[in-house]
């Protein structure tokens, strides 16, 4: 352990997570507004912009606006609570949105070095156990809030999260099997060099066998991207918040700062959601069309690098868009349809898929 | 007795529930781009753009007391609405005027007359139940202040309001 790598790692820490993703999970709250206003025929938020001026910048100062609001605002703790638990369950909800992106390449390299905090031959495993921790953040929130919205929050989310986990692992599966490995940087290496997964169209995946097995992984990104949905608990699968029967589920006793840790919480999750999904299925950083591939052991040139970490986070906030679309055009699912489709579809499909991609491997050459 | 409600059969399409959402999510993005690019505009962006040009006629605003055409002020402190205000916005103190004035066979004129616009319901009680038709519900309707006494309206500012009102009243108009 020299002192360098730990520099580093602490430089790609703080540039990924403190300059990256909590601007963008403040940024993906205004989208989310502005976006759903227009959908909705309405304007949203579009009136802050630098202060003791006139200039406006879309509602581009609304974020930092929410921001110190948050902070000022009395932190409440109803006397009913228990006071420990209370105060663990919003930590609880952050801190593994944020620790997953750790294995997550965000982009080739620069400098000549690997754009990924820890490249770990885990990945995924990695992102599926940190993840589903969070779970516990809800379940401790509606539990020690002691008070019966909070708590049908906290049941509901505990067997949803339970439930969907299982789907979002087993639909990754064919994709493993594909790559044949765990490491996340080296999945991307594999797309860049020979074809997205939902993009066969270069490289060794422009063939029968990779238009063949564009089916499986087809199946595996809808059954992946829906559980996404599930585990972050956004719409349609919100029921732990649910605000038309729960008020706003789990969270409802929480004030100020505590209940926006919940909020960026959830935004973090589907922010590092979005992350993995375009890793697995959209190639990561690279670009389309095996452009710009970088040579093994050759070095990567600066604008290649900046180039790839720009492709990432572009695929990354069309995913985010995506979510923000879908959550304003469905309505949200009744519970024993939640259950039903979990179980009952999700997760025989992703078993039949994990038998489909085999066949496909093995009998197709 | 209970009635069976006849669910619709739905099609393969519908049971497989996807073209469903691919559908909706057209409509939805359709709205988008639509409002995106300014061809649905519905907002009004409220400090800057105001509905008053467009208020009728019949408007309930803040009440205000109204003059007639000769500038005289029309209400001789009866209190009816005093009386009648449900949530007791009006306070009229009363004076009797004096034997000089030209409209002395009034007798009796408010010499303050209050309106607490945090009280007052716009409800329109003081309009109709004034013999005098001396009190009116006008347009102006944003009213702000920094304290509590800036939101009561007095007998100036009422007057300022009001304005002038022709017609209706004539009792009190020289005899031909
Ligand atoms: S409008 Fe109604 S509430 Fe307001 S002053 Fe008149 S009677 Fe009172
Ligand atoms: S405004 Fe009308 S009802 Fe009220 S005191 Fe004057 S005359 Fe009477």
């Amino acid at each position: 352990m020299d002192i360098t790598f730990i520099l580093i790692s602490v430089a790609k820490i703080i540039g990924l997570v403190f300059l990256t993703i909590l601007p963008m999970v403040a940024y993906s709250v205004w989208a989310e507004r502005r976006v759903s206003a227009l959908i909705q025929d309405r304007v949203g938020p579009n009136r802050v912009g630098i202060p003791f001026t006139k200039i406006r910048l879309a509602g581009l100062g609304q974020p930092i606006a929410d921001g110190i609001k948050f902070l000022l605002k009395e932190d409440f703790t109803p006397s009913h609570v228990r006071k420990g638990y209370y105060w663990l369950a919003p930590a609880l909800t952050m801190v593994p949105a944020l620790l997953t992106c750790a294995v997550l390449p965000f982009g080739s390299e620069l400098f000549g070095i690997k754009m990924v905090i820890a490249d770990l031959s885990v990945g995924p495993l990695f992102i599926f156990a940190i993840a589903s921790l969070s779970v516990y953040g809800i379940v401790l929130a509606g539990w020690a809030s002691n008070s019966k919205y909070p708590f049908l929050g906290g049941v509901r989310s505990s067997s949803q999260m339970i439930s969907y986990e299982i789907s979002l692992g087993l639909s990754i599966v064919p994709i493993l099997m594909i790559f044949g490995q765990l490491n996340l940087s080296d999945i991307v290496m594999e797309q860049a060099r020979n074809g997205w997964a939902l993009l066969p169209l270069w490289g060794d995946r422009l063939s029968l066998k990779g238009f063949l097995l564009f089916i499986p992984i087809f199946i595996s990104f809808v059954i992946f991207t829906t559980s996404m949905f599930a585990e972050t608990n956004r719409l349609p699968f919100d029921l732990p918040e649910c605000e038309t029967e729960l008020v706003a589920g789990y969270h409802t006793e929480y004030s100020s700062m505590k209940f926006a840790l919940f909020f960026l919480g959830e935004y973090a999750a589907m922010i590092i959601g979005s992350g993995l999904a375009v890793t697995l299925f959209l190639g990561g950083w690279s670009l389309p069309f095996g452009w710009l591939v970088p040579e093994d052991g050759a070095s990567v040139p600066f604008w290649m690098g900046a180039l790839h970490i720009l492709s990432f986070l572009g695929k990354v906030v069309a995913f985010i868009l995506f979510f923000i679309w879908v959550r304003w055009s469905l309505p949200r699912f009744r519970y024993d349809q939640l259950m039903r489709l979990g179980w009952v579809f999700f997760f025989e499909i992703a078993l039949f898929n994990i038998l489909l991609t085999a066949g496909i491997l093995l009998f197709v050459k | 007795m209970a009635i069976v409600v006849k669910r619709p059969k739905l099609s393969f399409w519908e049971k497989l529930y996807l073209p469903g959402i691919i559908k909706g999510l057209g409509i939805t993005l359709r709205h988008f781009f639509l409002s995106l690019t300014g061809k649905t505009k519905v907002s009004m962006q409220y400090p800057e753009e105001k509905w008053d040009s467009h208020l009728p006629e019949y408007y309930r605003g803040a009440p205000a007391l109204v003059t007639d055409e000769q500038g005289r002020e029309r209400c001789v402190a009866c209190q009816l609405c005093e009386f009648i205000c449900p949530p007791r916005a009006i306070t009229i103190h009363p004076e009797e005027i004096p034997s000089e004035d030209k409209w002395a066979k009034v007798e009796k004129r408010p010499q303050e007359f209050e309106i607490d616009m945090i009280r007052c319901i716009y409800c329109g009680l003081c309009e109709e139940v004034c013999p005098e038709q001396a009190i009116f519900l006008r347009k102006e309707y944003a009213f702000t202040g920094l304290k509590r006494e800036d939101m009561v309206h007095n007998k100036k500012r009422l007057y300022e309001i009001g304005g002038v009102r022709e017609g209706l009243v004539n009792k009190w108009n020289e005899l031909k």
